[in-house]
């Protein structure tokens, strides 16, 4: 190592050494979300981490606790877990909180607004996992109209020899294709699906000048041009049950609908009718109103593809979530805008 | 089609009859009724005949078939028996995207002309080959199977999948469909190269001269190729070691591309990470090996299958017929 090498590194440490000094050590952070071994690492390397799950307290008594403490923590991350909504209870619980970072793919358990109020910063995934969630909406797209989960059921219970032929499939190219929610996702899965011949409308708040798709005001005239409708959304008091009985009227008994948004984006007792009397043609569906229960009629119908809330999990984007969750709180504590922004 | 139908007309002024036509094919109602509007059909599958009876009547039939429709694959083979029992024939019209069961130098030698379905199949196979791509490396099918159990309630997370932006991917045959593949796998980030006869001017995608070179290279190896004699087990042991343990391998050409054997035991041994397989080299029997595999996606040669390309198929296949009863150039020869 040469010495101008030793030097920095010398006066690096000492800059941290002293704000440590400063602060009584590595600031404070409140964990709620279990994270693998390097993630953990990661965060213990820089802050204090006050781990909810590795507590094993309930949630009331560790946030108490944590805003109780001599350095409270001034910031949050939290991955989306089911009965852990960041609200005016929670942040009244914990007033030392100045930043939330989210590692969930959506922020519909945060209440922006009271965020904004308390000045409460937010930040989301940003783009980390809209390739991941993508590529999962154009599989389960291809998987309904081309039947592979089902032909698959077909093979491996040994009937190819016994039966002989499959149920004939759709043809992608030329499918019309309607997605709900043009933001980093749905933009993607535009992307994607144009190679292979779909052609693209969209429904988004306001329309999308830099795309050259055709943008549809409402939900139900997209649906009512559309071969196939795809929930790419966010979840919040606007787009509930985006997709009620009257659009999935619209979409008709050719159509199918894939969603990777959010379970509470359709309406999911409408679906599972709308699919038992054959009013629409099939679903692709990763997300459900009430995880992990998928409606029982659900799990013996041929033409619907059900995943696990799946969409984000591959192991390329956990390292990238990581790094991209550090480096949010980095801005954070170092007075710097935050590198993804969630504003209500 | 008045023309093909005059050309057959009686010297007695009868009304014209239809060219006979040796149909060996199952065909659903709409192709049925299309042919029997403009052919004489001798129906191989409705005659419940063994094939040979089947042919060697057809072949001394007063007016024998110039042309026939022949079935991909299954047990039919165009070859110098075929060709023997039915020496009237001039023309074979294929409904498979492959030939490989058909002697092609046979057929040139006695002068028979052979076309193939063409385009016809190739998005609907380019789209299968990279909806068993996802599948694979995003478990689609398996968490399928893991929430229709109801095990998600029960156990909770899923194992993780792999990205698909990124990974490089060796194409094996950059015909129609292998092309077709790389363009939609371009559009999801992943990197392009190819093994082929020849490299291809034509397109900017890396070419690597051999099936070995291109395994190493890749992360996901895709089989587009037709099947004959240099291709056969062109996947082989070597080659699925050169593409090692976080491989994975997609199969959309014919079973014997790959040598079957070697792969289960791959796949058993932990020595590739998964496979995508359309074809297997005795359909309908599929080794029951791979039916305890999660890291494998198996569908039942499905690849051309959709009501689309079934009504494409009957036009094209009869444009193929109509060009040759009316002394034009096929619309798709096959040639050596």
């Amino acid at each position: 190592m040469s010495a101008a090498m030793s030097l920095n590194i010398a006066k690096e440490v000492s800059a941290v050494v002293s704000s440590a000094m400063a602060s009584g050590g590595s600031p404070a952070l409140l964990l709620i979300r279990r994270v693998d071994a390097p993630f953990a690492a990661a965060l213990r390397q820089r802050f204090r981490v006050l781990d909810f799950f590795a507590s094993g307290e309930r949630l009331p008594a560790f946030l108490a606790a944590a805003a109780a403490a001599p350095d409270p923590p001034r910031a949050l991350v939290i991955g989306g877990v089911a009965g852990v909504p960041v609200d005016t209870a929670f942040l009244d619980a914990v007033p030392s909180l100045g930043c939330v970072v989210s590692t969930a793919a959506g922020v519909d358990y945060i209440d922006l607004h009271e965020c904004e109020r308390r000045g409460v910063v937010v930040a989301n995934s940003g783009s980390v996992y809209s390739a991941d969630v993508a590529d999962h909406a154009v599989g389960l797209l291809i998987d309904v109209l081309r039947r592979v989960s089902a032909a698959e059921r077909f093979v491996r219970r040994g009937l190819w020899p016994v039966q002989g032929g499959y149920p004939l499939g759709s043809k992608l190219g030329g499918k019309r294709v309607g997605i709900i929610g043009l933001g980093n996702i749905g933009s993607f899965i535009a992307k994607r699906l144009e190679a292979f011949g779909c052609v693209i409308s969209y429904n988004s708040r306001k329309p999308k000048d830099s795309f050259s798709y055709k943008y549809y005001p409402s939900v139900h005239d997209l649906a009512a041009e559309s071969d196939v409708l795809v929930v790419a959304c966010a979840l919040n008091k606007e787009t509930r049950h985006i997709v009620n009985k009257d659009v999935l009227e619209a979409l008709g008994k050719d159509g199918i609908i894939i969603n990777i948004g959010r379970g509470a984006n359709i309406d999911e007792a409408e679906l599972v009718k709308a699919l038992k009397e054959g009013r629409i043609a099939g679903a692709g569906l990763d997300v459900f109103e009430n995880e992990p229960k998928v409606p029982a009629e659900l799990l013996t119908m041929e033409n619907v593809v059900l995943t696990p809330h799946i969409a984000v999990l591959t192991s390329e984007s956990r390292s990238d979530v990581r790094d991209h969750t550090i480096g949010n709180l980095d801005a954070f504590f170092s007075g710097k805008p935050l590198l993804t922004p969630a504003l209500p | 089609m008045a023309s093909a139908a005059a050309a057959t007309a009686t010297a007695s002024g009868e009304p014209p009859s239809l060219p006979t036509l040796l149909l060996i094919r199952r065909v659903d109602a709409s192709f049925a009724a299309a042919l029997r509007e403009r052919f004489s059909v001798l129906d191989f599958f409705a005659s419940g005949e063994p094939l040979p009876a089947f042919l060697a009547a057809a072949g001394v039939a007063p007016d024998p078939p110039r042309a026939a429709i022949v079935m991909g694959g299954g047990p039919v083979r165009v070859d110098a028996a075929f060709l023997d029992a039915v020496p009237s024939l001039r023309c074979i019209v294929s409904t498979a995207a492959g030939v490989d069961h058909i002697d092609l130098h046979e057929c040139a030698r006695r002068g028979v002309a052979v076309a193939n379905s063409g385009r016809v199949y190739s998005a609907d196979v380019a789209d299968h080959a990279v909806g068993l791509l996802i599948d694979v490396l995003r478990r689609v099918s398996a968490a399928e199977r893991f929430v229709r159990r109801g095990l998600w309630p029960v156990q909770g997370d899923y194992p993780l999948g792999s990205k698909l932006g990124g990974k490089r991917v060796g194409i094996i045959g950059l015909g129609n469909i292998g092309s077709l593949i790389a363009k939609r796998l371009e559009a999801f980030g992943c990197v392009i190269s190819y093994n082929s006869r020849k490299s291809k001017d034509s397109v900017s995608y890396r070419y690597i001269p051999n099936v070995y070179d291109l395994a190493s290279e890749s992360d996901v190896l895709v089989v587009a190729c037709a099947l004959n004699k240099e291709t056969r087990h062109i996947v082989n042991k070597d080659v699925l070691e050169a593409l090692g343990k976080d491989g994975v391998i997609i199969n959309i050409g014919r079973g014997a591309n790959i040598d079957e054997v070697e792969l289960i035991r791959a796949l058993k041994e932990g020595r590739i990470a998964g496979a995508g397989l359309d074809v297997f080299e005795n359909e309908s029997e599929v080794p029951t090996e791979l039916f305890s595999m999660d890291n494998v996606v198996m569908t039942p040669h499905v690849a051309v299958c959709t009501s689309e390309s079934r009504s494409d198929l009957r036009d094209h296949t009869i444009g193929n017929l109509e060009a040759f009863f009316s002394g034009k150039p096929l619309l798709t020869p096959v040639l050596l």
